[in-house]
């Protein structure tokens, strides 16, 4: 029994004439039937499964639909054809530094992170000192948030994301936060995540510590799936070349 | 809606905060600007009309406040309304939560504002010898229809403003024609019966009256006044949910 299936799942976006254009023109270029969208496939027949417990990275050069597909995975988008099938509660771990509110406090934002996460108030009421601790802001609790440094906001949006225990974790790029040391502490408690019996999808530009995390991998290159499967070393070693050929 | 809404409570809650917290950060008064604004209003219609329209209306800065008061609600719920859902762009492109949530965080804002303000209109009428009779009760049908009817303007225009950043100067050009349409410092009994029925094709001017009916006239209207006002609201509140289905995985590839 997968906890998550994705099955066929292609994105279109659509380009061209419908952003940016205003009423006007919107309404001028569709009477004159010179309304014009291309369309764009970030990602395309994408296929892959997870058994429970499993490690999945996900590897592409950059532009190759990997965030897409995470999107897609985690529901905040649907898939334009395909299924995505998911047994048990996902947290998606996107892009940490953004969606915060530079006029609110840390306090404050720390509470509202924490509620979009999908945290109740008690848990975070509990665990917001351990959180504070973590990030190493006691001292900053009521500044507001956009007198942090940035390695201070993204130190903090980890310490919040890693409180989740879901069923299946998505990280992307959210493993080298911080200083060094931060980096060593964030990395033991991502550790410490992912042996608590999460499934894991890992995108990551780091081959060597996909390599080391893994032990599945799907390659994708402009939106096609180049390979999926647990020969994690071939695949990476393949990936190496190719990427050293370019 | 309503068991999504409950999980969720937690983060509904901190985006009322926020908003709360945003919208009144480096005020001197604060909250004491929603009760203010509004007073300084009135104060300034009530000085320029008195003069033209004053006379011949009874308890005139009654009649302006129910004007002022409904418009003035109207007016701040849809016109933040309509950006809710964008300024969040940051949110729901990231995390998965159902996105009405930010209109209505902004709307409880708002209708808190009009309850202040309410309060205000009350000790107002008590000043204007205005009788408080049973019938107040009946304030609480518009109310309710109006909270509802600017949660559905600010559906429809929250989720234009997505795909058409137009809509918001062709909307404050709007308000402004339907501010003067709204009757809210004229009286319309010098027109003719036709043209007065022609003031009924206007939602707020609709509200308008209700209150006026109430607080002045002490009368309660007609059945099919009730009906009509709940007809606009069921009709905007219906396209404003049918775009929202329509369109929620779509806002996405517009932010």
């Amino acid at each position: 029994m997968s906890i998550l299936e994705v099955n066929g799942v292609s994105i279109r976006y659509m380009t061209g004439d419908f952003k940016d254009i205003g009423l006007k023109e919107y309404v001028l270029r569709k009477l004159r039937g010179k309304y014009r969208v291309t369309e764009f496939w970030a990602d395309k027949d994408i296929t892959f499964s997870l058994e429970k417990g499993d490690m999945l990275g996900i590897i592409g050069s950059n532009g190759a639909g990997k965030s897409t597909l995470l999107k897609a995975v985690s529901g905040i988008m649907e898939p334009t054809t395909g299924w995505v099938k998911r047994e048990g509660t996902i947290a998606a771990l996107l892009e940490l530094g953004s969606g915060f509110d530079g006029d609110l406090t840390v306090r404050e934002n720390t509470y509202l992170r924490g509620a979009m996460l999908g945290y109740t108030r008690k848990f975070m009421k509990e665990m917001y000192d351990q959180i504070i601790d973590f990030a190493e802001l006691k001292d900053f609790e009521d500044r507001p948030f956009k007198q942090l440094s940035s390695g201070m906001k993204s130190r903090l949006a980890f310490s919040i994301a890693s409180l989740v225990r879901p069923d299946i974790l998505i990280l992307d790029e959210v493993l080298s936060v911080g200083d060094g040391a931060f980096r060593k502490k964030s990395e033991a408690k991502m550790r410490e995540i992912i042996t608590g019996g999460a499934t894991t999808i890992l995108v990551s530009h780091s081959i060597a510590q996909v390599r080391q995390m893994c032990n599945k991998i799907l390659w994708l290159h402009k939106g096609q799936q180049v390979e999926f499967g647990d020969d994690v070393q071939g695949i990476c070693d393949r990936y190496q070349a190719f990427l050293d050929k370019k | 809606m309503k068991t999504t809404l409950f999980q969720h409570q937690f983060l509904f809650e901190e985006l009322v905060k926020r908003d709360f917290k945003k919208k009144y950060k480096r005020t001197v008064l604060g909250m004491a600007w929603s009760v203010l604004s509004p007073l300084l209003t009135l104060l300034v219609m009530r000085l320029v009309f008195t003069q033209f329209f004053g006379r011949s209306v009874e308890h005139y800065t009654t009649y302006l406040f129910c004007g002022n008061l409904v418009f003035s609600y109207f007016n701040e719920a849809t016109s933040q309304g309509m950006t809710s859902l964008m300024s969040n762009a940051g949110i729901f492109t990231k995390v998965n939560v159902p996105k009405y949530m930010f209109l209505l965080s902004k709307n409880v804002q708002t209708l808190i504002n009009f309850g202040l303000t309410l309060c205000v209109f009350f000790l107002f009428c008590l000043l204007d010898n205005i009788t408080f009779t049973w019938k107040f009760v009946c304030l609480l049908y518009p109310t309710a229809c109006l909270v509802l009817f600017n949660l559905g303007v600010g559906l429809v225009l929250s989720a234009l403003y997505v795909f058409f950043r137009d809509v918001q100067y062709l909307w404050s050009v709007f308000v402004q024609l339907l501010m003067y349409m709204s009757a809210i410092f004229y009286s319309i009994d010098g027109y003719s019966p036709t043209v007065q029925n022609l003031f009924l094709l206007n939602p707020v001017y609709l509200f308008i009256r209700y209150f006026r009916k109430i607080v002045i006239e002490a009368t309660v209207p007609s059945l099919w006044f009730h009906l009509l006002m709940a007809a606009y609201v069921i009709i905007v509140l219906g396209v404003g949910c049918r775009m929202y289905k329509k369109y929620n995985t779509k806002f996405l590839y517009y932010v």
